[in-house]
């Protein structure tokens, strides 16, 4: 199958934010950058998928500016056939307008699948993959925990609150992968020399207007200190008394 | 004065909780732009026009009702299609849908057919001027990010729970209509729907989450949450990325960075070290409670509460402790 | 750990990127179960299809003959990654990969390469060194094993080694010996023997209290008949050996800044959470400096075998100053385990805290592959031009 896996670079989640000086971004140095957890997953089930039914093609897609390519080559290490840059300065707030440049770079490109990771971690908007869909008339399962493919038709879970569905839909179409997809393998060392070697394609990212623009990041007020209320099973008397009398909880 | 349109979820023919946070947080968007109406879009299988005016109860003027059998379960494609054409036709100053599973998967697509940007999982908002200036958690909920929306309609999806439903009754009257597309034509299909395993209270709605991890060292162990969560009565259970990894939970149960993200009133967290994964899922919950047998864990310092010891032995002592406090009211 | 001295921007992406593979597969493969086989004195043998799925064994060694084909920073920093996992773990990927492989690479024949290093790469063939022997450690050249060449151009040898990292697992032993009653070093030739000949009978070492996780054999030899193709062709000499063990000391030189920054991250994590009089232990001035004093020896430590690795991609490396750098980073690296190990107070005992298993393990690491004093040696002997080995 042919198979586009759209991925996005992010910061390292476990890291202590601070606030740019210019307090609409956070403080980029010293950070360390990854793709995006369910990216990883996305380009995960792609790999896989081509493993199982045979001969296909990867490509994995990322808008921003160069740096990007260090997250692209990761997907080329794992073992994905191309990439592709859509240059921009930055990644807009504006998740149309992602969308609208990932879906002219798609268009007429023959994918029998899209890939997307549910939300990025960072911006955690879930927003451009059914954006993108919509953009490419294409049918789109969002969130999905499973995803089978047989003849040319795909079976997929979606965990809502509570209760699941199992949605069934033809290719081509676009999908978003939550948890419950297989998990990104680390590229091997052969991966990470063979990477050098495969296409990375640079295109203009063509964005259009933007209608979100980030006024303020801050960081949320820090809890007020807790307590240990005692050890071991003699405890639970004074925590039950606290989340009564304190918490009002109980 | 402007009109507000909002997205009425339901599912197996009732509404959800989520609907009303829409048509509550759209009767104060258009109370707050000179008193505009609220118009809440209700699409389901035939008969669901009968829950109507359980929407004019939190403010909706009128209800859009569209009957199909198609749309019996959640029909992305008639939802959105029918969505963008009513909101196209309507001229509404803005659209809210809950940041739902449902509505984060249909919201985009609207936005995208009306050519408009979205802002996603917001915890507020306000007109400002010709903008509309929301607030939304991002890095795994470690930053707040202030957002400044322009172009209208301003489409929004609502935190689930981030603002309760108040009731402002209205006379809500009924406007029928048609889907905008064929739900037989829909290319996703629902083939199978799956009640939650087991859990009766999902954890995005649950006032209480009783969550386990590696240190009930065991599948089996489950019970005891399970056990205190049923004390509780209104609680649901959660897990960590830890067990649902090693699959003593479904994945779905999962609360974190990539798993869930909730703010109960309580949460207790049971043999649970603290990792920062899972702390960026569950550190909005009004009071939390760790219990670990590491007095170090990190889990400590976000806790408002904690108990340092086994929590295999400590959990059947706290859910007699938990059921007699509430036996007596 | 944080990169406070921005090394970081001295790597590549691809070093980067190989430095992070390595780190996720020992994240999530290796520590999770290193504690229980160093108390149950195991190697994780079930780990080495995965260490060679990834292209760890012989990495610095060409894509040709199976390998990655890695520049040596490169490899550096795998030997660092696995370390900061276990000295052993450690121990076996550089005995695989630079004194069975790179000998076989080095003194082999073409057949010889292309016979053992793909398989060797894949893990399919474990290997082991023997140069060392029970009354000859650090003076390698009095070694007594013997290769007696027979009529027929085939060999027969006899003799022991000891402290055989992989004897007892390895499918072949690259083992020097003296040949034909010639005891000068001059006459040290390597062979490539298949551990299933007979007279050849490897057993553990048993009783270590370091390097648990890790197998350590005693070899030997009893008229162990081997083909003509056995001998390493371009091997002669003392020389040829010691070629093997710069190479593994460069790894390791590497490796043991793993292992320090793992009791650093482990004591750092420990000191801002452990409370003791109302602050965390942190907080405290002998324990900022127990932390500063790590800090310091483990970032001149990367930065020395940083440039140690530019300098043999060029072609530029002398033995001497790997001696310099195995020496000094063995050196900080032991100080930091033990440190780390008191920083940690009582817990620091239990195996569930990592800093006094390095701390052990690290003690077989300053003795092996060149004794610190023996390096010490190495180094007075280049700049002053005198021996004084004896």
């Amino acid at each position: 199958m042919k198979i586009a896996v759209c991925i996005k670079r992010v910061p390292d989640m476990e890291t202590r934010f601070k606030i740019a000086a210019s307090g609409t971004a956070v403080d980029e140095s010293g950070l360390k950058y990854d793709m995006s957890d369910f990216d990883g997953y996305a380009v995960e089930t792609a790999l896989q998928l081509n493993e199982k039914q045979g001969p296909g093609e990867t490509v994995v897609i990322s808008l921003g500016p160069d740096v990007v390519q260090e997250q692209l080559r990761k997907a080329l290490s794992m073992g994905a056939d191309r990439a592709v840059q859509l240059k921009a300065d930055k990644v807009p707030a504006d998740g149309l307008a992602i969308a609208r440049a990932l879906a002219a770079e798609l268009q007429g490109g023959g994918y029998d699948l899209i890939l997307f990771g549910r939300q990025a971690v960072d911006s955690a908007n879930a927003t451009v993959g059914p954006m993108t869909a919509e953009l490419l008339g294409l049918p789109c399962a969002t969130a999905v925990s499973t995803l089978e493919i047989a003849n040319g038709r795909a079976t997929a879970r979606r965990d809502l609150e509570g209760a699941a569905e199992i949605v069934e839909f033809p290719l081509p179409a676009v999908v978003s992968v939550d948890e419950g997809m297989p998990r990104a393998r680390y590229p091997s060392l052969k991966g990470i020399m063979a990477a050098k070697k495969k296409p990375l394609e640079v295109k203009p990212a063509q964005l259009g207007a933007e209608h979100i623009a980030i006024e303020k990041m801050e960081l949320p007020p820090e809890r007020a200190a807790g307590r240990i209320v005692g050890e071991g099973t003699a405890a639970v008397p004074e925590l039950v008394r606290l989340l009564h009398t304190e918490a009002k909880v109980l | 004065m402007a009109n507000v349109f909002a997205f009425a979820e339901s599912r197996g023919g009732a509404l959800r909780r989520v609907a009303f946070e829409a048509v509550s947080a759209a009767r104060a968007l258009a109370d707050a732009s000179g008193g505009g109406e609220v118009h809440a879009l209700l699409a389901g299988a035939p008969g669901i026009a009968s829950l109507a005016p359980e929407l004019g109860k939190y403010g909706a003027d009128v209800v859009i009702v569209v009957e199909h059998p198609g749309l019996a379960n959640a029909n992305a494609e008639a939802l959105a299609a029918t969505a963008a054409e009513r909101i196209r036709a309507g001229g509404y100053r803005a659209a809210i849908f809950s940041a739902s599973a449902q509505g984060r998967d249909l919201a985009p697509r609207v936005a995208a057919k009306l050519g408009v940007s979205m802002a996603a999982d917001v915890t507020s908002f306000e007109l400002a001027g010709d903008a509309l200036v929301v607030r939304h958690p991002a890095y795994a909920g470690k930053v707040i990010a202030t957002l400044r929306l322009t172009g209208s309609p301003a489409i929004v999806t609502l935190r689930p729970g981030a603002r309760a439903a108040v009731e402002a009754p209205r006379a809500a009257r009924v406007e029928n209509a048609q889907p905008a597309s064929d739900p037989a034509a829909s290319k996703v299909v629902v083939k199978e729907m799956i009640a939650g395993g087991g859990a009766k209270l999902d954890i995005g709605d649950a006032p209480v989450i009783v969550s386990g991890g590696r240190g009930l060292k065991s599948a089996d162990n489950f019970r005891l949450v399970e056990d205190l969560a049923a004390a509780f009565g209104n609680a649901a259970v959660g897990a960590t990325r830890a067990v649902t990894d090693d699959g003593w939970r479904p994945h779905s149960d999962q609360i974190g960075q990539t798993g869930r993200q909730v703010s109960p009133e309580l949460y207790v967290a049971c043999g649970i070290s603290g990792a920062i994964q899972h702390i960026a899922g569950m550190r909005n919950s009004r009071t939390i409670v760790a219990i670990n047998k590491d007095k170090e864990a990190p889990i400590f310092k976000v806790a408002d509460y904690g108990i340092v010891g086994d929590v295999i032995e400590i959990l059947p002592v706290l859910t007699a402790a938990v059921k007699e406090a509430r036996a007596k009211g | 750990m944080q990169d406070f001295f921005d090394i970081d921007s001295a790597l590549s992406e691809e070093e980067r990127a190989v430095r992070a593979s390595v780190r996720q597969f020992v994240d999530e493969r290796i520590i999770p179960v290193i504690g229980d086989c160093y108390i149950e004195g195991r190697f994780p043998k079930e780990i080495i299809p995965g260490l060679a799925e990834l292209g760890v064994f012989g990495a610095n060694l060409p894509e040709e003959y199976g390998c990655a084909g890695l520049n040596n920073v490169s490899y550096g920093l795998i030997m660092q990654e696995l370390e900061r996992g276990d000295s052993g773990i450690r121990s076996f990927a550089s005995v695989q990969g630079a004194l069975v492989m790179y000998p076989i690479f080095t003194f082999g024949s073409e057949e010889q390469k292309k016979h053992y290093l793909p398989k060797m790469a894949a893990g399919e063939i474990i290997g082991c060194f023997g140069l060392t022997e029970p009354d000859y450690g650090s003076n390698p050249s009095g070694m007594i094993t013997m290769a007696k060449e027979q009529a027929d151009g085939s060999w027969v040898l006899n003799g022991a080694k000891m402290w055989i990292t992989n004897g007892s697992q390895a499918k072949v032993a690259i083992v020097w010996a003296k040949t034909n009653g010639d005891k000068s070093d001059k006459s040290i030739r390597g062979f490539i023997v298949p551990t299933d000949t007979p007279g050849f009978t490897a057993k553990d070492q048993k009783g270590k209290l370091s390097l648990r996780a890790s197998d350590t054999s005693e070899l030997v030899f009893q008229d162990v008949h081997l083909p003509k193709d056995a001998i390493l062709p371009k091997s002669g000499g003392i020389k040829s050996p010691l070629m093997c063990l710069t190479q593994a000391r460069y790894g390791i030189s590497w490796g043991v800044i793993g292992a320090a920054m793992a009791c650093y991250e482990e004591s750092l994590a420990y000191s801002t959470s452990r409370v003791m009089f109302d602050k965390p232990i942190g907080g405290f001035q002998l324990q900022q400096q127990r932390l500063a004093i790590m800090l310091t020896e483990i970032v001149k430590a990367q930065l020395v075998s940083l440039h140690l690795g530019r300098l043999k991609d060029a072609g530029k490396l002398t033995p001497q100053q790997v001696s310099l750098a195995k020496r000094n980073n063995c050196d900080m690296a032991t100080d930091i385990a033990r440190e780390a190990r008191r920083l940690l107070g009582a817990n620091g005992i239990l195996a569930e805290y990592a800093s006094m298993r390095h701390m052990a393990n690290l003690e077989s690491v300053y003795t092996y592959e060149g004794t610190h004093d023996i390096h010490t040696l190495i180094l007075g002997q280049a700049v002053t031009g005198l021996s004084a080995f004896n």
